[in-house]
């Protein structure tokens, strides 16, 4: 018990200090819906921002948020050039379903599978949804875990800070 | 200040330094993650919730990476002292069961220490981990992934698997090759909508033979091949694999060797998608350790394909694939009717049509004839199915009425041969076949542009089939495992995006037994703020089955307050 207590203090210490701020995206080979596969180091969004969220085709929450963001997405691409990158957790048993998902919804996003969640490690995820911003240097400088109704307002706000070079704060 | 404590700080301070210069300077990345979960457990008779002496467990990880360019290297603390109530008691303790070391150059991918990694469908190899399961067979040994020219993946490796806080006795050896035929031939067929991706892998365990009767084989080898066609909207995936004798103790040491055949095919448009999915496994069992149980050294996945329910009275009886054994299917039909039409509304609506089906296969025992040290115990009639295990049929509508107000509606059917399936026994008496009838309906409405509120109804009518049922001695049917039928009730306020207030009741209103008609209360507050979340937590949480790779097993009943706290970094 004392050991936990010890390791939680430092852990906690550690986060205050050291947040995701000024990390760049990992590197970990996700595979397209194509079939084909693009490593995370990848990314770039021509010095925009770039939202990155981790999804399940059996995650509520997930789905809500991303049909939330959908409905704005237009309007958020012409405003700030952002984009959304969806990363689908989904393991053998659903990953068939991420591609029909993605249709039935009329999602544009670029939609990845991280089947075997190297990337989802590499991010350090615990639970989906979870939800980081990519500044257009390619830095992660916010994240978000979980999704609540009105979740996606906050999001749209940091996206339009980032798009002005705003320096974000949780 | 002892000299420990000194050292101890003095370390501290010294990753802290490196990572805040990290910011500034090139001198990579430290991140990481953390999750905490304890529970006090206390003692809640009328429920059958036992914690025993040690009324306070938990689970807890952290990771530490660093990252700096194509390098990276982490680790992982656990600690289970117990393990939470549910969970396999054989975690219990600490340590640092994972790290690894990897590097990235070009064509080239190298790690030490330990990694997970799959092989097509897994059905010859997936090292995989579900730490909210508790369900971790990571590889310790080394791996090599090469990319000699765009289009083709090598992959070798080797290792033991993890096994609690130690490795399993078996060396697990695997090759896996895959081309996408379009990416290889760009200049020709670059242009092509058409993608074709073939792969093939093969995997080998050793394990020594110490069995003083069997001649038990110590090299077993499986070997699949799978292909992938897409274009546009259309998705086929199929694999098949074969493995030789493999006797163990999951298979009740038959020899026969294992086959299997998994095929997915779907189709998917602006607003309507239809998905089929089959398979066939016969004895593709295959474990590091062939004395292991549950989720321990399992290096291959037998896939589920039954849908994966998040209501909680819909995961009642949950299905889990047969390890020695099955047959069977599923489909969906995804469709959204358009805005503006008579069902559609203002915003449209999402109807969802599902349906799973599995089957036992249809084997005839036969007896040892020549060599009775190797017995293939059954044959097996492929053009033939045997007793049903499961089947769910169900619909899901979702419809926003308004800005603020949206709902979910869902029904299911679903049929268990629970005394198969969960209880491996035909021992019906005991353990009779559930059939039920689930209704959900949840609503949301969300009063402001942050706030909400939530609630949810189920119904769970179960019907037990006693056909087979025997007579007590007092004259009246053996209604044991029969827990009758249940209501459950449900609000979740989120007043802002921070804080979230749960309170629910499930209630056994119509169990048989009729002191064993309870109500299984639970409330929780949560709290959120960006990677960070905390939840406390107090209820009761009913006996039931989880199902986890393909393994299902027996959670007992619990009751106790529970802190739950996660982050990362």
């Amino acid at each position: 018990m004392k050991n936990l207590i010890t390791l939680s203090i430092a852990l906690i210490l550690c986060s205050a200090f050291v947040k995701s701020d000024g990390n760049k995206i990992p590197s970990a080979e996700l595979k397209k819906l194509d079939g084909s596969k693009i490593n995370s180091s990848t990314f770039s969004n021509n010095g925009k921002p770039i939202i990155i969220s981790f999804w399940a085709t059996w995650c509520k929450p997930c789905k809500k948020e991303l049909d939330a963001i959908n409905e704005e997405y237009a309007e958020l691409q012409k405003e700030t050039g952002a984009k959304l990158i969806a990363i689908s957790i989904d393991d053998a048993r659903s990953s068939g379903k991420v591609v029909t998902d993605v249709k039935v919804k009329g999602w544009t996003y670029e939609v990845y599978i991280d089947e075997n969640q190297d990337f989802k490690r590499a991010m350090n995820v615990n639970n989906v949804p979870h939800t980081f911003l990519v500044d257009g240097n390619g830095q992660i400088v916010w994240s978000h875990n979980s999704y609540a109704e009105g979740d996606e307002e906050k999001l749209f706000e940091n996206v339009r800070k980032l798009a002005k070079g705003e320096i974000l704060s949780h | 200040m002892s000299f420990k404590k000194i050292f101890g700080s003095l370390f501290v301070f010294s990753i802290l330094n490196v990572s805040l210069h990290a910011q500034t300077t090139d001198l990579g990345n430290i991140h990481g993650n953390f999750q905490i979960d304890a529970a006090n457990y206390q003692r809640d008779t009328i429920i059958g919730a036992d914690p025993g002496s040690e009324v306070f467990r938990y689970n807890a990880f952290g990771n530490i990476n660093y990252t700096k360019g194509g390098f990276s290297a982490g680790m992982r603390f656990e600690s289970y002292n117990p393990p939470l109530i549910g969970y396999l008691a054989g975690y219990k303790g600490s340590g640092v069961p994972y790290r690894f070391a990897r590097y990235q150059h070009k064509d080239i991918d190298i790690t030490v220490g330990n990694f997970y990694e799959q092989f097509g469908s897994g059905i010859t190899l997936r090292a995989y981990e579900n730490r909210g399961l508790l369900y971790d067979n990571a590889l310790d040994g080394m791996r090599v992934i090469f990319t000699p020219k765009n289009g083709i993946t090598l992959k070798g490796l080797v290792g033991k698997q993890r096994t609690y806080f130690s490795l399993s006795p078996g060396v697990v050896r695997g090759l896996d090759g895959e081309v996408n035929i379009m990416e290889l031939f760009d200049s020709v067929l670059g242009n092509y909508k058409t993608k074709v991706i073939i792969g093939g892998s093969f995997v080998s365990k050793y394990q020594v033979d110490q069995d003083p009767t069997f001649v038990l084989p110590e090299n077993v080898g499986t070997s699949a091949g799978r292909i992938s066609v897409l274009r546009g909207g259309f998705n086929f995936n199929a694999e098949y694999a074969y493995k030789i004798n493999d006797p163990s103790l999951q298979n009740k040491l038959s020899y026969k060797p294992g086959q299997a055949i998994i095929a997915s095919t779907s189709y998917g448009t602006n607003g309507f998608s239809v998905m089929l999915a089959g398979k066939m496994l016969d004895n593709m069992s295959f474990r590091s350790d062939r004395d292991a149980t549950n989720t321990i050294a399992m290096i291959n996945y037998q896939p589920d394909l039954s849908k994966f329910h998040t209501y909680s009275l819909m995961a009642y009886y949950p299905y889990g694939t047969q390890a020695n054994g099955e047959v069977g299917g599923s489909a969906e039909i995804q469709y959204k009717v358009k805005k503006g039409t008579l069902l559609g509304g203002k915003y449209g609506m999402d109807i969802t049509l599902n349906g799973s089906v599995f089957y036992a296969l249809d084997t005839i025992g036969i007896l040892p004839i020549k060599d009775t040290l190797r017995q293939y115990k059954y044959s097996t009639n492929y053009g033939n199915v045997g007793d049903e295990f499961y089947h769910d049929l169900n619909i899901e509508i979702t419809k926003k009425l308004s800005k603020k107000l949206k709902f979910t509606l869902m029904y299911a059917n679903q049929f268990l041969n629970q005394s198969v399936v969960q209880f491996n026994t035909l021992d019906k008496d005991e353990h009779p076949d559930i059939k039920t009838h689930i209704g959900v309906l949840d609503v949301t409405y969300k009063y402001k542009s942050n706030s909400a509120i939530r609630f949810e109804t189920q119904g769970f009518f179960g019907a037990y089939d006693y056909k087979d049922a025997k007579y007590e001695s007092n004259g009246e049917l053996n209604k044991k495992n029969n827990t009758g039928s249940w209501i459950s009730g449900l609000i979740e306020w989120t007043p802002n995006t921070h804080w979230s207030i749960t309170i629910a009741d499930q209630y056994n209103y119509n169990n048989p037994i009729v002191a064993k008609r309870v109500h299984y209360y639970f409330g929780m507050i949560g709290y959120t703020n960006g990677p960070t979340r905390i939840s406390v937590s107090y209820g009761r949480q009913r006996q039931g089955i989880f199902c986890a790779g393909g393994v299902c097993r027996f959670v007992p009943s619990s009751s106790g307050l529970s802190i739950n706290i996660s982050s990362s970094f």
